[in-house]
């Protein structure tokens, strides 16, 4: 216990120290975890400390962030990838490992090493290139995109690499395999859980189609009744508990299948990114990703063993510079091929040079297969990890060298990222969903949260896109992107939570125009007082038209009745704003001398009107059609004056 | 028997000295349909079908109103805007009021002698009526002389407007029963309650 919460402890001061100075300086949080965990990389030797397997531990950041890019995409979109996913990713995986098993062979590797090798470095850092791509709002570009459909389909291409690294296994080495394959399968976790082993091709098949079906049937029509079950105990943390649990549960039945976790997640957020509780499961799940990729990172850079490197600097250095040349120089062709362009391309070329984490699992699985040399292995590692600390320094220049030259093109672009300025709506019931609708209907995006789930599914029905979720939690607004919203519209029930929300995004997001939805007049000053200046109250215009209606039946004539009114909610506002002014939410209304003083004011003028002197509202707007007098046409007249200009051409 | 609709714009109506009477008697007239704009429109949220549906169903249409500022009252250039669109009154295959009448009825408050080169209105109230009257001719419809009321303010003093209502009703009625001498109409600039060119039974 006191030895993990010194490790913990170790962790979160390096981190909470490097990375805001990293990103400060502009070299990403990616770079700044790295740094801390080479920092740290002393004390944890000291500690006796087994980075590796902390490692394999904070590698499941990977699967919880492949769970959130699915969440962001719909299945739709992924098929409309399919082409790039198999051609690029496929080409992208075969050529590079081709290409270094050449070099290899040419350095006197015998073929099955060589194979080995290529396999190996042919993969790239799903965990760093997604977190750098994401953070810097690249994702959805082509260079971004196209990143993605490799990266996703080297994460697939890991599992068939793992099944087959053990028939390249070297004779020499192989005395050396039974125990180390036991020391393995202890940590790897892949092979070691796996059930289908055991069984034959067709069976296998039937097992992973099953898995897989499970995953997408399952999150199609369980999830729902699961959240409604949870809803019942209303806590907050019994969703982040199921959302844990669904990510944690659908990687272990691709283990046990034999698949990839990272897909198998995947293809869980896929499933669930239509669905209303898209925004939840994203927030709650975004802080566990972002620490355990925080701890792989720092893993990865304690794990540089820089006695070895120094020991043989320059052949690391070469083959380190060698092999992300190489895989920039396939990438870089294959973009031509599959037509990316302009500073998408280089994005994509730089952004992808690296080995990635998978490289270490498979290192270790192809050591314990008695594949290639511990002593090789050792090295390989090395430039894993430095190809690696080195990506962030590719994507500096990228930024800096690159898009620059291209900015012209990426301002053309911008209106399409654009579509994530859109409306957030606080609360679907009988008022958000009216406002939900117009906006709809004129052609804005919108973004509803509700937390009643009864009421969402019923909308769900009629194809309204809600999602569930408390907009009071900051992070769930974060998930629905107040960060990029023009316009939060408030039409939640509380009192309360309406100011409180007010009042939250006033103070952090001010670039976003608030409407909220008042309960009642005392309700209105303390929106306003929390700084919302478009407020509604929510029956205040249907009784305007209570009153309106009651005139006409009254036998008050249409236009009347409607000026009349008018009258009154101009009347009203003015009042409103005035007595705003001066409303002091810590003081109770009728202690506030000031506000006591004004409402009397106008309740005389109200009480004046209701006498039916009309000289309370009613003549401002009745005044542009009385007549002159007939006195005052006849002196006109009389006069006989040249003048064209006043009411006396009406004639009544 | 002709098609008569006759449309009423008044935003003061309960201040009206002459016009409200008029409205009342065409209201009561059989045979003849009566819009209050301001009633069916209190907020000039026109229906242009509703009223192009109304224009095919009549031959001749009447606009009753004041005289305000050299115009009509606001809501009539609202119809217009909305009303009479391209394609339908006017424009390539807008010939659907291709040779209906239009009839204005309206009441001024200057005197008649305002209305000369003299006075203080300076211009002949049909100078003022011309928008209306090339609307018409370009919608290929008869723009008939206005059944006009001058000093209107000063009516009721002068015992006018009983006259002048009648002779409002007994316009209307007219047209509807084809005894309104259009021709002879046209051969004035307006017309007033005394010189009708109304035909005897037919």
């Amino acid at each position: 216990m006191d030895g993990f919460l010194l490790l913990a402890f170790l962790f979160l001061v390096a981190g909470i120290i490097a990375v805001p100075i990293a990103s400060r300086v502009g070299l990403g949080s990616v770079l700044g975890y790295l740094i801390a965990g080479i920092a740290i990389s002393p004390l944890l030797k000291q500690l006796h400390v087994d980075v590796i397997s902390i490692q394999h531990f904070a590698e499941f950041g990977v699967v919880m962030m492949l769970f959130l890019v699915g969440l962001e995409l719909e299945p739709r979109l992924l098929w409309s990838m399919r082409n790039r996913l198999l051609g690029l990713g496929g080409l992208q995986v075969t050529v590079t490992a081709a290409a270094l098993m050449a070099i290899a062979m040419l350095f006197g590797q015998p073929w099955s090493v060589a194979l080995a090798i290529g396999l190996v470095f042919s993969l790239s850092s799903t965990a760093i290139v997604l977190q750098t791509l994401n953070e810097k709002g690249l994702m959805q570009c082509d260079g971004g995109q196209s990143s993605f459909s490799v990266l996703l389909f080297q994460d697939i291409a890991v599992i068939p690499m793992l099944a087959f690294i053990p028939f390249l296994a070297l004779p020499e080495l192989s005395e050396l395999a039974a125990s180390a394959h036991e020391a393995v399968a202890g940590d790897e976790g892949h092979a070691s859980m796996s059930i289908v082993e055991s069984l034959g091709g067709w069976q296998r098949a039937l097992v992973t189609i099953g898995a897989i079906a499970l995953v997408v049937v399952g999150g199609n029509y369980m999830t729902r009744p699961i959240f409604r079950y949870i809803a019942i105990a209303r806590l907050r943390e019994l969703f982040t508990a199921f959302a844990l649990l669904l990510i944690i549960g659908i990687a272990l039945l691709m283990i046990v299948v034999g698949l990839s976790p990272a897909l198998g997640t995947f293809l869980a957020g896929v499933v669930l990114a239509n669905s209303e509780y898209r925004h939840e499961l994203e927030s709650n799940v975004d802080p566990f990703k972002g620490l355990l990729l925080g701890v792989f990172f720092i893993t990865v850079g304690a794990s540089i063993k820089f006695d070895l490197l120094f020991a043989d600097f320059g052949t690391i250095i070469a083959m380190t510079a060698g092999v992300m040349g190489l895989k920039a120089f396939v990438l870089y062709a294959l973009s031509r091929i599959f037509d990316i362009s302009g500073s998408d391309r280089w994005l994509f070329t730089l952004g992808l040079a690296q080995a990635g984490e998978f490289g270490f699992v498979l290192l270790t699985f192809t050591v314990a297969s008695s594949v290639i040399s511990a002593a090789l292995a050792e090295q390989l590692l090395l430039v894993v990890a430095l190809s690696m600390l080195l990506t962030p320094v590719l994507f500096i220049a990228y930024d800096k060298l690159i898009a620059p030259r291209f900015a012209k093109t990426k301002t053309e672009e911008a209106d399409e990222i654009d579509e994530t300025g859109s409306v957030i709506i606080a609360g679907h019931g009988r008022f958000g969903g009216i406002v939900n609708r117009i906006l709809l209907s004129a052609g804005f995006k919108t973004v509803v949260l509700d937390y009643q789930s009864e009421h969402l599914e019923m909308l769900r029905t009629f194809g309204v896109k809600v999602f569930f979720g408390d907009a009071m939690r900051p992070d769930l607004l974060h998930a629905a992107g107040i960060e990029n919203a023009k316009m939060l519209v408030i039409a939640i029930d509380e009192k309360e939570s309406a100011t409180e929300l007010v009042r939250y995004v006033a103070q952090n997001y001010p670039h976003v125009y608030i409407v909220a939805r008042a309960i009642d007049r005392h309700h209105v000053y303390e929106l306003w007082s929390a700084g919302c200046r478009d407020i509604i109250r929510e029956t205040f215009d249907s009784a305007i038209r209570a009153g309106r209606s009651a005139l006409e039946a009254l036998g008050v004539h249409p236009y009347d009745a409607e000026r009349q009114t008018r009258g009154y909610v101009a009347n009203d506002r003015r009042h409103m704003y005035e007595l705003a002014a001066v409303y002091d939410p810590d003081i109770p209304a009728h202690e506030n001398a000031e506000y006591v003083e004004k409402t009397k004011a106008f309740v005389g003028t109200y009480e004046q009107a209701m006498q039916g002197n009309s000289a309370a509202f009613g003549s401002r707007l009745d005044r542009g059609w009385v007549p002159p007098t007939v006195e005052d046409v006849e002196a006109e007249s009389d006069a006989d004056e040249r003048h064209g200009d006043d009411k006396s051409i009406d004639a009544h | 028997m002709a098609r008569l609709i006759v449309y009423y714009a008044h935003p003061g109506h309960k201040y009206s000295h002459v016009n409200r009477f008029m409205a009342r008697e065409a209201a009561a007239i059989d045979g003849i349909s009566y819009v209050d704009m301001y009633r069916d429109y209190p907020r000039f949220d026109i229906d242009a079908d509703v009223e192009q549906q109304r224009l095919l169903e009549h031959d001749v249409v009447v606009f009753q109103f004041p005289m305000f500022w050299y115009s009509t009252p606001s809501i009539i250039k609202e119809w217009q805007d909305l009303v009479l669109e391209h394609g339908f009154a006017y424009g390539a295959g807008g010939d659907e009021l291709d040779g209906k009448r239009l009839q204005l009825a309206v009441t001024a408050a200057g005197p008649e002698e305002a209305y000369t080169p003299a006075g203080y209105q300076h211009f002949p109230i049909r100078t003022f009526l011309t928008p209306l009257e090339q609307t018409a001719r370009l919608c290929r419809m008869h723009f008939s002389a206005p059944y006009v009321l001058y000093s209107a303010l000063q009516a009721p003093g002068k015992g006018l407007v009983e006259p002048h209502v009648d002779g409002y009703r007994r316009l209307l009625e007219a047209i509807r029963d084809d005894r309104y001498d259009f021709n002879s109409a046209d051969g004035h600039d307006v017309v007033g309650f005394g010189d009708l060119p109304i035909k005897a039974e037919v």
